[in-house]
């Protein structure tokens, strides 16, 4: 008889039945081991909140909940399971959770990015026999540039937008890619200004040591002429709003892996799309899999059943699991929890 | 093409027309005269002819990526462009190259006349060649649907401000029969080609929908008024014995529409008529369905031309007597087009357009109730003082349609959009209620907000009851209005009618989906209007 999945999906969301706990559940449950602090995957209502030691200030920030930490690669028992995290490269103290039990290991990945940016704990691949994957961007048409090569894009529209003397503001999620931006420019350029929602999470981070530029919270009194060719980070949702009036003729951009596609860059109507993504892509998905050494993957958020097929063809027992994470919406509530 | 690329990514990157216009202008003023003259063509629909089959190229493609066939599909699906697909899918260039744009028109052009063995190395060695951008407009020459999302009323206008020659007298010189392997930027820009003015047409002026309310345009009297008929917009043109037949897209139609050959022998040299192509018998317009089995035919065979014969609609004179007319008010071109109409017999395939005559705009609005019944979309309303004008412009023409047919529908399929909706569900089908089933009756893709349809995407991943490759049945809940145009019997819908022009008007949430309309309400709408 073959034995019972170590990680299922139950109505509140993926479940270990052996250690009694749920991995970023999307109903209320008692245990939650909660891989990062984006709203899809970190949701209020559990009894008790299990975090890295990075993650845990933003979601106590956000859900004003009690969370316990755990250290990158701390092995923790819980019922009959040995837990331990491990850097997910996604966002600041995001985490793979690697799950064990009589011998046999899962990793549920969380959201990842196998390419290092400047701010995130680099991916780490971890052995497992089964692996549970994002692929948000799994199909061969993504494809990230270097983080250098992306950043100087981004410097060059900012030099250029200050040399007209408009501003520029860009587009990103409040957590993980505003700083990650932050961290990957080059701040020395001229002011940079944040949007609320941005500036609360950067509080966050700088409050548990992470190095980020100087930046100003754009607030109704603060004098914009004072700040002439700023960079202004903004969540996307604010830039399709009055919020953005009092930047004039600025010039625009966005920052997603969506932006691949000049159809989504289109429909965004922003003067630019860079395309920087917290995922992994493609090439990195394939790595990440390869890595863990797994004989069975099975895909959740993104394109699951093309992934699958892709897997299946590649000799992997395969699967698919549906979620309620969402990827990488460009206009994800991710941001407007944040506020 | 480094150059070309950088002029496709500026006008792609704003969506200001001026910085457009800014954009075009530089290019003219600093890029080589052939690949001035190529973008030209382009960008006024004359591109280069389809150089390889679609099939071929994806299968070369994933080939060349390392992928098997079926994964470059389920990419193109999503990205949904070809050019696009295979330009993202390839591993980055081994070494790249800036030739000029004419150069890859030029090879574009040869590779059409190869065998696909003798194809295949030289579109493998372009690809190794060009990175990013400009590999996807090689692409996009290679397939032969290149667009680049500017009008040529802009691009006329960059030209102007690159050459100092005025915008009309452009427009008109790139009107008509040319293209760029056969003339020079001399000799099409600079100066104007008597030779080619025979087949010429004018620009078309078209109309945008009136934005309020018709007693807005001021006194009746300054208005004329007329059905707004549904067929082909083209310009008849008879000069030096020969007759031309274009359509707004600028396509020759001549050979497509036999019957007006006729107009020759009735209608005097140097006549260009401005009117609407209509399958038309008994005295009246046939549906567009029936005009729509001439469309796309290079020859018609006999059965249809007999049962769809069609005319031509006039409505507006703009050549007379060989003058250039268009600066005369409508109010007498009008006259002057009676006058040679008014008299032809019956057998000539010309029709005067009537008038809708009225004295106060509540009149008016009584006969636009009238349209559907008399087989036309509404009316139009022109300025009497107004000169023709060229291209889509507001203030003399207005369209004054009659509001949509509508129905309130369930939706119970959702499928994701692809190109500029890649990441959202977009494309609804649609069901009204018979008894305890709901039957499909139509599709519609359009018609929501980009906040709409991203709401209704977090529904529909979490309400999917089934899957069908791209296709997720979804919890019957929500209710949309569906506009449409006309509605016809149809016997391969299951549910016996096809809609013309169906889109969602409104997402209905206010209404419960037990409320929504049945099948005898549909079927009644087609004993009324079918
Ligand atoms: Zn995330
Ligand atoms: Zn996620």
């Amino acid at each position: 008889m073959a034995k019972p999945d170590l990680l299922t999906v139950a109505e509140a969301g993926i479940y270990c039945a052996a250690g009694d706990f749920y991995i970023d559940p999307w109903r209320p449950v008692d245990r939650a081991l909660i891989t990062h602090g984006h709203a899809d995957h970190a949701r209020p209502g559990h009894a008790r909140y299990l975090a890295t030691e990075a993650a845990a200030p933003v979601i106590r920030y956000r859900l004003g909940v009690a969370v316990e930490t755990i250290r990158y690669g701390e092995e923790r028992r819980i019922g009959s399971t040995n837990v331990s995290f491990h850097p997910a490269g996604h966002v600041p103290g995001s985490a793979q959770i690697r799950v064990e039990h009589k011998g046999e290991v899962w990793v549920a990945s969380g959201d990842y990015k196998v390419a290092p940016d400047r701010l995130s704990e680099p991916f780490e691949p971890v052995r497992c026999d089964t692996f549970i994957t994002e692929c948000t961007f799994g199909l061969p048409i993504f494809r990230w540039q270097a983080e250098a090569e992306a950043m100087a894009e981004i410097d060059a529209w900012w030099a250029k937008n200050r040399a007209e003397g408009r501003f520029s503001v860009l587009g990103a999620y409040a957590l993980g890619k505003a700083q990650r931006l932050l961290a990957g420019i080059d701040s020395s350029q001229g002011p940079i200004l944040t949007h609320g929602a941005v500036e609360n999470v950067n509080d966050v981070l700088r409050g548990q040591g992470l190095p980020l530029p100087d930046t100003l919270r754009v607030t109704p009194e603060i004098d914009l002429k004072e700040h002439p060719g700023a960079l202004v980070i903004a969540t996307p949702s604010a830039m399709g709003g009055p919020w953005m009036k009092r930047f004039g003729q600025a010039s625009t951009a966005f920052a997603s892996g969506w932006m691949a596609l000049r159809g989504v860059r289109r429909r965004r109507a922003a003067d630019r799309g860079f395309v920087i993504s917290d995922h992994a892509d493609w090439a990195g998905l394939g790595q990440a899999i390869t890595e863990t050494g797994a004989t069975r993957v099975i895909a959740t958020h993104g394109y699951t059943s093309v992934f699958r097929r892709w897997l299946e063809d590649q000799g992997y027992e395969a699967g698919v699991i549906t979620t309620q994470y969402e990827g990488e919406s460009l206009d994800a509530p991710e941001e407007d929890v944040v506020e | 093409m480094r150059e070309f690329a950088r002029l496709f990514t500026a006008l792609d990157q704003t969506t200001r027309t001026n910085a457009k216009v800014a954009a075009l202008a530089e290019y003219f003023d600093r890029a080589p005269e052939a690949d001035r003259l190529w973008t030209v063509a382009i960008l006024s629909g004359r591109r280069p002819k389809r150089a390889v089959t679609a099939t071929r190229l994806r299968e070369w493609a994933a080939e060349r990526a390392g992928l098997p066939l079926w994964l470059f599909e389920e990419s193109y699906t999503i990205v949904g462009d070809l050019a696009e697909t295979i330009a993202l899918i390839l591993p980055p260039p081994a070494e790249e190259v800036d030739l000029p744009l004419s150069h890859w028109i030029a090879e574009v052009r040869q590779l059409a006349a190869l065998d696909e063995v003798a194809k295949k190395p030289r579109i493998l060695a372009a690809w190794e060649a060009l990175g990013g951008t400009e590999r996807f407009l090689y692409n996009k020459l290679l397939t032969g649907g290149f667009r680049m999302g500017v009008s040529q009323t802009l691009m006329t206008r960059a030209l102007s401000k690159a050459t100092g020659i005025s915008e009309p007298d452009l427009a008109h010189r790139l009107m008509g029969d040319w293209s760029a392997e056969a003339t020079s930027w001399e000799a099409l820009i600079l100066t104007d080609d008597p030779t080619a003015r025979l087949s010429r047409p004018y620009p078309f002026y078209l109309a945008y929908q009136i934005e309020g309310a018709a007693e807005d345009l001021g006194p009746p009297d300054d208005w004329f008024a007329e059905w707004k008929w549904d067929g082909i917009r083209g310009q008849l043109i008879c000069r030096g014995g020969e007759h031309f037949l274009w359509s707004r897209g600028e396509e020759l139609m001549t050979d497509r529409f036999p019957e007006l050959a006729a107009a020759r022998d009735w209608l005097p040299d140097g006549t260009v008529m401005d009117g609407e192509i209509l399958a038309f018998a008994d005295g009246h317009p046939l549906p567009f369905a029936a005009l729509q089995r001439r469309i796309g035919r290079k020859t018609v065979p006999k059965k249809v031309l007999a049962e769809a014969p069609v005319v031509l609609m006039a409505y507006d004179l703009l050549e007379e007597g060989g003058q250039d007319i268009r600066e005369i008010p409508f109010g007498e071109r009008r006259a002057r087009l009676t006058r040679l109409v008014e008299d032809l017999p019956p057998e000539a395939p010309i029709r005067l357009s009537p008038e809708a005559a009225f004295t106060d705009w509540t009149g008016l609005a009584t006969q636009r109730e009238g349209s559907r019944e008399a087989g036309v979309e509404g009316l139009m309303l022109k300025r009497r003082a107004a000169p023709y004008l060229s291209g889509r412009r507001k203030g003399d023409w207005w369209k004054w349609k009659v509001d949509p047919l509508t129905i309130d529908a369930v939706m119970i399929y959702a499928q994701a959009g692809h190109g500029r909706r890649a990441n959202l569900y977009t494309d609804f089908t649609f069901a009204v209620w018979d008894g305890p089933d709901l039957v499909p009756f139509t599709k519609a893709y359009s018609g929501l907000t980009d906040a709409e349809f991203n709401r209704i995407t977090a529904w529909v991943r979490k309400n999917t009851l089934e899957r069908f490759g791209p296709v997720r049945r979804v919890t019957p809940r929500h209710v949309f209005e569906i506009a449409f145009e006309g509605i016809q019997a149809s016997t391969r819908h299951k549910s016996g009618v096809a809609l013309r022009f169906p889109r969602m008007l409104r997402w209905r949430e206010d209404k419960p989906v037990e409320e929504a309309n049945t099948l005898a309400d549909l079927e009644a709408l087609l004993q009324q209007y079918g």
